[in-house]
Formats: C-alpha cells, sequence, structure tokens
C-alpha cells in the first residue's frame, strides 16, 4: 500500500493529457477570438506528444499497478494510440466548421481533452470503481459537447435526451457493480475474477449483476434495445461533434466491454456469450433495416454505426483470443472510417448550410470527383466490399465467430449486411449516378482535405496491407 | 524466359496500375486517355500471350505459381497460378478488354478517363479473379469486380440505369457472402486458405451440401441460372456496350469456373446427390429462357436472354458427368461434357461479345434497340450487315463457328447421360436459330424501314477492326479447337479423376 513514484510512470500519459486539458483551459482564457489557433495549435501537439509518449512508456509485458485497480499493457497502449490519432483528425475536421458557426472555442478542445482522458482511463481500468469513473468523465464531457452550440435547439434537445438516458445506464452499471461487489466482495477484476472462479456462477445475484452490467454496456455501446439515443444524438448534435462521438468513444466502448467482460467476469463467459448474441443480432438486424429508410445521413450514420457495433459484440462474444483481436481491429478500423464519413459532411457543410440530407449528395462527383472517391471508399468500407479494409474487419469478426461453432450467427450477420450494402450503395449512387442541383464548387482548406485524403487512401492501402495492424492487434490482445 | 517474370501478377496489377492512373490524370485531354488505355490493354494481352506460350499442356500442375504471404495470422497468401481451365479464360478477359477499348472510342464522350480506367481496373480484378489459389485472395478479387461494374452501368448506362445497376450490385452480393461464409468454415477445417488444400479436405454429406448451396448461390447468380437470372437483362439492357460485352463475355464466364474451381472438386458428393438441381436449372434455361428471348422487343434484351440459354449449357455440359460417371465406364463422355462446357464458354466470349458489339453500332447510330425501328439495314450497311447475320449465324449455332463446337460437344455428352436430357438440349439448335434468325431477318432484311435506317453510314475502319477480329476468332475457334481443348485436357482429366473419388 506504499506509495511508489515508479508507480505513475506507466500513467505518465494520463497524468500529460490531464495537465495538457488544464493548461489549455488556462491558456485559452488569456487569448482573444483571433488567437484561438494557439488553443487548437497546443491541443494537436499535444496529443501528437502523447503518442510517442504513450509508446515509449509501452513495454511488452502488462503492469496493474494502483492496487490492481489500474493496469498498462498491450492493448491499452494500442487502444489509445488510436484514440490520439481519431482525436486529431476530428479536430482537424472541426476546425473550419467551428469557426463558421461561431463555435471555435477553447472549451471545445478542453472538453474534447478531458473526454480523451475518459477514454484512457476506460481502456486501462482494471477495477470496475475505475472503468465507472473513466466512463463518467468521458460521458460528462461528451454531454457538454453536444450542447456545444447553446443557440441550437436540436442540440439541446439532443444533449438532454443523452444526459438523461445516459444517467440511467450508468445508473444500471452501477447497481450492477454494487451486485457483484456484493456477491464477490471485491471490486478489483483479478480478485472478481478469482473469485467466480471458486465460487461458481451458481449465484443468482452474480447472474443479476452481470445482467445489469451488460445493460449499462449496452446503453453506451449503442445496442439494440438500448440504441434510442443514438439517432437523436447524432442528428442534433454539431457534425463535429457527432464525428468525434461516432468514432473514438467507440474504441473506447470497445475497451469497456473487454475490461468488464472479459477481463472482469470470464468465467461467466457463458452468460454474457448468450446475451451478447441476442443483442449483436437484434443490432444488426434493426440497425441495418431502419438505416434503409433514414433521409437524413447523420441518422443513416447513426443507424450504421448501431449494425456495426453488433459486428464488434461478435467478436467479442466468441471468447477467444482470435475474437477479441477481431473486434479491436473492427473497432478501429470502424472509427477511421466513421471519421472519414463525418469528415466529407464537415467538409460539404457551410455556414447556413448543413448537408445533412442524402439529396445533398446528388451529383457530388461532379463537383469534386476526388472527394466523391473518397466517400465511395468510405461507403464501400463500412458495406465491407473488398479491396477497401472494412471487408477484412467483417472477416475476422466472421472468422472468429465461426471458429466457436457459431456459423449460424456469422450467416445472420453477412444477410443483414446484404440490407446494409444497400443504403451504402445508396450514398454512392446519389453521388456518381445523380445531377447535382447545384454545380458549387467543394471549397474547404488545406489541412481538411489533406486528411480526408489520406484518411480515404488509408481505407484502400490498410484493404491492400492488412497484416500489420492486424497483427498489432493480436500481438495488444495477447499480451 | 517465362519462368523468371511474374506474368500473371502483370497481368492482373498492369491493368489496374493503368487505371489508376487514368484516374489521376483525369478527362482534361480525353485522347491522350484513350492511346493510354490502349496502349494498356495492348500491351496486358501481349503479356497474356506468354502464358500461352509457355503453358504446359501435359500436366495437370498449377503453372506460373507465384506465392508470398499476405496477412500471415490468417493464412492468407498471395497465390497465384494457372491450369488448363483458367488460362484460356485469362486470353480471353485480355483480349476482348482490347475491343472494349476500342469499341468505347468515340462512343464515350462524358468522362472518357474514368470508362477507359473503369474497363482496365475491371480487367485486372477479372484475371485476378481467374488466376487467385488463395480462396481469400480469389474472393477480393470476386467482390472488387462488383465496383468497377457498379460505377459503368450507373453512369455510362441508359435511363433506367439506377434501378439496374443496383439490382446488380444486390444479387451478386447477396450470392456470394454466403460463399464467404462456406469458405471461412473450410479454413477451420483445413487450417489452410488454398483452394487446392481445400479439394482434398474431407468433408462430411451433410457439410458438404451446405458449402455447395452457398456456393450455388454465389456462381448461380453469377452465370446466371434461372431462377436467379433477372438481374442480366436489366444490366444488359442499361449498361453502355463496353460494359454488356464485358458482362457476357466474361463476368458470366467467372460463375462457371467457380463451379470447376471450387463446387465439383471440394464438394464431390453434395454436386453429386443434388446434380439434378443444376441439370434440371440448365435445361429450364436452355429450353425456357430460349422461347422467352423469342417474344423480345429490345435486341439487347434478346442477346441478354440468348446468353443465359447459351450459359445453361456450359452447366449442363458440367454436371452431366456424375450421370455420365455413374452411368458407364466410359470416362470420356464426362470429359467432353466439361470441356465443351469450357469451350462454350470461350465461344460464346467471342459471340456474345461480338453481337453486343453489332447492337452498339446501330444503337450509336439510331439510338435505339428496338427491332422494330429497324428494318432493310443490309441495304444502306452491307458490310456491317455480313459481320452481323455471320454472327447471328454462329450464335445460333451454325458448325464451322465456334457456337457449334461446345454445343455439339455438349450434346454428345449428354446422350451418354440420359437422352432426354440431349433431346431437351438440342431443341436449343431450333430455338436458338429461330430467336437469332428471326431479329436478324426483321433487323436486316426486308424493306428499308424509315428514313433513319436510310441515312445509315456504315462500319467505320475502327468498328471493322473490332468486329473483323471477333470474327477471325470466331471462324478459328470452330474450325480448329484443337489448340484450345489441347490445353485444358490435362486439367480437365485431372480434375475429373479427382470428382470421380467419393469424399466420404
Amino acid at each position: 500500500m506504499q506509495f511508489d513514484a515508479s508507480n505513475l510512470i506507466p500513467v505518465a500519459p494520463e497524468l500529460f493529457i490531464l495537465s495538457l486539458a488544464c493548461l489549455v483551459l488556462v491558456i485559452d482564457l488569456f487569448l482573444d477570438d483571433g488567437q484561438r489557433i494557439f488553443t487548437y495549435a497546443l491541443t494537436q501537439l499535444g496529443l501528437f506528444f502523447a503518442i510517442f509518449l504513450t509508446l515509449s512508456v509501452g513495454q511488452t509485458e502488462a503492469q496493474v499497478i494502483f492496487d490492481g485497480s489500474y493496469i498498462r499493457d498491450g492493448m491499452s497502449d494500442v487502444l489509445k494510440v488510436s484514440i490520439y490519432i481519431v482525436t486529431m483528425g476530428a479536430f482537424v475536421y472541426a476546425k473550419e466548421y467551428l469557426r463558421e458557426h461561431n463555435l471555435f472555442k477553447g472549451e471545445y478542445y478542453v472538453l474534447g481533452l478531458f473526454a480523451v482522458l475518459g477514454m484512457m482511463v476506460m481502456v486501462s481500468a482494471q477495477s470496475f470503481l475505475t472503468a465507472y469513473l473513466g466512463l463518467e468523465l468521458l460521458s460528462l464531457s461528451l454531454y457538454a459537447l453536444v450542447a456545444f452550440d447553446r443557440d441550437s435547439k436540436t442540440g439541446s434537445e439532443a444533449a438532454m435526451k443523452y444526459f438523461v438516458l445516459g444517467a440511467i445506464a450508468s445508473g444500471m452499471l452501477l447497481y450492477g457493480i454494487s451486485m457483484i461487489y456484493g456477491a464477490t466482495g471485491a471490486l478489483d477484476f483479478t480478485t472478481v475474477t478469482s473469485a467466480l472462479a471458486t465460487t461458481g456462477v451458481g449465484d443468482i445475484v452474480l447472474v443479476f449483476g452481470l445482467v445489469f452490467v451488460v445493460i449499462g454496456l449496452a446503453f453506451k455501446l449503442g445496442a439494440v434495445p438500448f440504441h434510442m439515443w443514438m439517432p437523436d444524438v447524432y442528428h442534433g448534435a454539431p457534425t463535429p461533434v457527432a464525428q468525434f462521438l461516432g468514432s473514438a468513444p467507440k474504441i473506447a466502448a470497445f475497451a469497456l466491454a473487454m475490461r468488464l467482460l472479459v477481463d472482469g467476469m470470464m468465467p461467466l463467459h457463458e452468460h454474457w456469450q448468450q446475451m451478447l448474441i441476442i443483442l449483436a443480432i437484434l443490432s444488426m438486424v434493426l440497425g441495418n433495416v431502419i438505416a434503409v429508410a433514414q433521409t437524413n445521413i447523420k441518422r443513416m450514420l447513426a443507424y450504421s454505426t448501431i449494425s456495426h457495433v453488433g459486428f464488434i459484440m461478435m467478436g467479442i462474444l466468441a471468447g477467444t483470443a482470435e475474437g477479441y483481436s477481431a473486434s479491436m481491429f473492427y473497432a478501429i478500423i470502424y472509427a477511421f472510417t466513421s471519421l472519414g464519413a463525418f469528415g466529407i459532411i464537415i467538409l460539404l457543410s457551410r455556414k447556413g448550410f448543413e448537408a445533412e440530407n442524402l439529396d445533398d449528395y446528388k451529383g457530388l462527383h461532379e463537383r469534386s470527383p476526388w472527394f466523391a472517391a473518397m466517400m465511395m471508399l468510405f461507403m464501400f468500407s463500412m458495406a465491407g466490399v473488398p479491396p477497401t479494409v472494412g471487408f477484412w474487419a467483417k472477416l475476422f469478426v466472421l472468422d472468429a465467430v465461426v471458429s466457436v461453432e457459431l456459423t449460424w450467427v456469422a450467416l445472420v450477420g453477412v444477410f443483414f449486411s446484404i440490407i446494409g450494402a444497400f443504403y451504402y450503395i445508396r450514398i454512392i449512387k446519389l453521388m456518381y449516378f445523380d445531377k447535382a442541383d447545384n454545380a458549387l464548387p467543394v471549397v474547404g482548406n488545406m489541412d481538411t482535405r489533406l486528411t480526408l485524403s489520406v484518411n480515404g487512401i488509408l481505407m484502400l492501402a490498410l484493404g491492400f496491407f492488412p497484416a500489420t495492424l492486424l497483427t498489432i492487434c493480436v500481438r495488444a490482445i495477447g499480451s | 524466359m517465362t519462368a523468371d517474370w511474374p506474368i500473371l501478377s502483370l497481368t492482373t496489377w498492369l491493368p489496374i496500375i493503368g487505371g489508376a492512373l487514368l484516374l489521376a490524370i483525369g478527362d482534361k485531354a480525353p485522347n491522350a486517355s484513350r492511346w493510354m488505355a490502349l496502349a494498356t490493354a495492348i500491351l496486358t494481352f501481349v503479356i497474356s500471350i506468354a502464358l500461352y506460350c509457355g503453358f504446359d499442356p501435359t500436366t495437370a500442375q498449377m503453372q506460373f505459381v507465384e506465392r508470398a504471404p499476405w496477412i500471415p495470422v490468417f493464412n492468407v497468401e498471395y497465390y497465384l497460378g494457372v491450369d488448363g481451365i483458367s488460362m484460356p479464360l485469362i486470353i480471353l478477359t485480355t483480349f476482348i478488354t482490347v475491343f472494349v477499348v476500342i469499341a468505347g472510342w468515340e462512343v464515350i464522350q462524358y468522362k472518357p478517363g474514368m470508362y477507359m480506367a473503369a474497363f482496365l481496373i475491371m480487367e485486372g480484378v477479372m484475371v485476378g479473379v481467374f488466376s487467385a489459389l488463395d480462396a481469400m485472395l480469389f474472393y477480393v478479387f470476386w467482390e472488387a469486380m462488383l465496383i468497377p461494374m457498379f460505377l459503368i452501368i450507373g453512369i455510362w448506362g441508359g435511363p433506367n440505369r439506377v434501378y439496374a445497376t443496383i439490382k446488380f450490385f444486390l444479387y451478386t452480393f447477396f450470392g456470394s457472402v454466403f460463399m464467404l461464409v462456406a469458405l471461412i468454415y473450410m479454413y477451420f477445417q483445413s487450417g489452410s486458405m488454398e483452394i487446392l488444400a481445400f479439394h482434398d479436405l474431407k468433408l462430411g454429406l451433410t457439410e458438404q451440401i451446405f458449402i455447395f448451396i452457398a456456393f450455388l448461390l454465389a456462381f448461380a447468380v453469377k452465370v446466371p441460372m434461372w431462377p436467379v437470372h433477372t438481374w442480366l437483362p436489366d444490366a444488359h439492357v442499361e449498361a453502355p456496350t463496353g460494359g454488356s460485352v464485358i458482362l457476357a463475355a466474361i463476368m458470366l464466364k467467372i460463375g462457371g469456373y467457380g463451379f470447376l474451381r471450387f463446387s465439383m472438386p471440394i464438394t464431390p458428393d453434395a454436386s453429386q446427390h443434388l446434380d439434378w438441381l443444376v441439370i434440371s436449372m440448365s435445361l429450364i434455361a436452355v429450353v425456357y429462357i430460349g422461347f422467352v428471348a423469342l417474344v423480345q422487343q429490345d435486341m439487347k434484351k434478346l442477346i441478354a436472354y440468348s446468353s443465359i440459354a447459351h450459359m445453361g449449357f456450359v452447366t449442363l455440359g458440367f454436371f452431366i458427368v456424375f450421370r455420365i460417371a455413374a452411368n458407364s465406364d466410359a470416362s470420356g463422355g464426362a470429359i467432353l461434357g466439361i470441356e465443351g462446357g469450357m469451350v462454350q464458354m470461350v465461344s460464346h466470349g467471342f459471340i456474345s461479345a461480338a453481337m453486343f458489339l453489332c447492337v452498339g453500332v446501330l444503337y450509336d447510330r439510331m439510338h435505339s434497340r428496338q427491332i422494330a425501328d429497324y428494318g432493310g439495314v443490309i441495304h444502306t450497311m452491307p458490310v456491317f450487315g455480313a459481320f452481323m447475320v455471320f454472327f447471328a449465324m454462329s450464335n445460333a449455332g451454325l458448325p464451322g463457328t465456334s457456337g457449334f463446337v461446345g454445343e455439339f460437344m455438349v450434346i454428345l455428352a449428354s446422350f451418354r447421360a440420359n437422352f432426354w436430357f440431349a433431346f431437351l438440349g438440342a431443341t436449343t439448335l431450333i430455338v436458338g436459330a429461330a430467336y437469332t434468325l428471326w431479329m436478324v431477318k426483321r433487323v436486316m432484311f426486308g424493306n428499308i424501314a424509315n428514313d433513319n435506317v436510310r441515312n445509315l453510314q456504315d462500319i467505320n475502319r475502327r468498328e471493322f477492326i473490332v468486329l473483323g477480329s471477333l470474327a477471325i476468332a470466331v471462324l478459328v475457334l470452330g474450325l480448329w479447337p484443337a489448340p484450345l481443348i489441347e490445353v485444358m485436357d490435362a486439367s480437365v482429366v485431372n480434375l475429373f479423376e479427382h470428382i470421380k473419388v467419393s469424399k466420404l
């Protein structure tokens, strides 16, 4: 129980992001609107530095610190780095939009950084309480971000919904945790797991607790039937916030599911596997079918996220290292794809005009062949059509469920991804086969355009060479 | 020399890289794009000739093999190679693409660079499908094929193109995802993604039947077989000429190739068990679709239905082998069936391409595909008329043309299986002649129907080269099919020996 300063080394990235957030908050006070770019630059530089910091404190073997409530392992390193990169991308895309909509404020970056910190804590949680803390830090930052445009009614409405439903979910999760604590007398995963292994799984309180934990998780992941908040929040939130919300936190949500279910309650695998199968199938069915009926692209992407969450859960429920790395691959790839798709929405939106409706994408090919091609790559990747990387993500997950003799789940998954393909190729149809309503050229800053191009080409490049990232994921899970 | 060069990789990637370059250049200099596309297509064809020259027809082993690890965690390899079954189809692909590029030369004015790029990428991907020996590599190429074709029909197609192209995409996507699950399943049974390892994989009958059905969904949609053929007439009618040519000449063959490479050797017992299903689907395609073709008003639709009927012959030829093997010891008949199907595929590649190009020639001038809008074209376009009549004859299976060889071999083989198969199959000789020649009669002969026809210009040199080359190909294959049959013989015999042995 002695405090040991060497314990702080593995959490150096967390400490760094925390100080960065405080620093940005303070410095921003002394800047006027014209100098806001410094806040932005400082945030980006800090995140960039955090990548190297995380990599430099990384080791091959896992380190458990703070009395077994915090862990630094391969998975946490990889996921943290992905979170930084995705967040940096989201900030690049957001800059111009925020400026035009008079939202270019320092608080955006402070909240963003606290959200990143929350995600890092989730990723590294090794006890139920740490996981809960990280989750709340993330959620509170996101509630505020969703309401960031304080004059927007839909924004406030979305934030309110998100907050109320999120609070209920947190309550459920906490309730479940308390039952597990009651049954096992511990909160850190190691003790809980060994307690579960000795007491067996016959305890009804335990299974009850598990149900509530899974419900809380499903809320945060956005799995059916706990998905109600997603379309409204995606729709109501300012587009850059929806983009941030739909990308990095999905990686963190995956990590949370891994920590709680796999690290914390692996002996209950057969119980939570059943629950995840139901959630995954419902998500794939409902998400894909309802997305077809959407005319608003943000709502469509929300439903598409729901279906992708189903796929992420498919890998976890397999309960094998192979499945976990497949899900991890999927979550990372999904975050990047979703980032890019929202990037296109932001690129096409101008002051006083949101490119929200599907019809706004008509004839994009005429207006900007290059970005239409990028959007096509994002859409094909989401639909899982090779040679884009989305195909490999789906393949690895399917591999994982087939390997544990759940071939029927895989069949349901592929069947509904055919329906999913329809609404993705509808976007391509609008962009390529329809005539544009206007011939306005697509304007955007150099950094946005460059990031989008890199993001789009990444879909193809990783599609040709998925081995590196997959190997990283496999190693991260293995450690 | 041939062994040192990665010829298959070159044939696959050269057109894809060429296409990507064309996309990057954009449409600023359309003429330069056209020449560059033509140069790439011809160069690819020349390289693919090396496959034929360096091919050793005495062995059924895979040749020109290239192997490299791709995704080591999943044992996925970049593994290419050809045998006597895939090699002719690769050369067919590179050959036809040259003419597709030439045929789109002046006709395509909207974004010609992108049009050419789409076809070049398509070519590379199709060569990849035929040469992939790793199941995942095959699947990647197989699905990637959808993207360029989806865009070709959707961007350069006719008025109802959006409906047609989405139908095409979803149909084929639907068929193939189940094949993906089957491939993954076999990966866990065999621990390897090699197609050749799947061939030797022991599987129980129930497993085989499920896998067979998954493959059947994928390949039957692609071939297409009745009753999942309905996307084809729509896609053909709406596609630009080049798109129709590639669809009919090569993409349909990929379904047939799939039967030979996957269904039959991997699940021989299930294939034997369910051969009645495939045979009846084929015969329905031959007879019923033949009658459907008879009543078409649209020339492209007519040829599309005729393609379905002809492809019915291909699948019939493949699947009667199980009946022949059961009936007698005359393995010659079985091999005749498979080889007949193969010849029919190559021949149909030439003939359907030529027929669609002929319709394209008329459509470019009149902007109509309705038979009723034509009449007496031969008076104003004598040279073109000669070509069209020739191709129509070969489509109807006139002896001396390639159309005859394949049909004859398949009918001959089906006599050994069952008289009624042969009888029903042979009706195509009548029905096929009826719908093709009747169409030619209404379009070509008679009095000049209207002023539009009177003002028609005969084909120019570009069109002459295209149709002339295809006519030569049809004649050569018709009169002297031996070189084609020789290269595939060893592989087909090997395939037959393999499927005769039960896996149970």
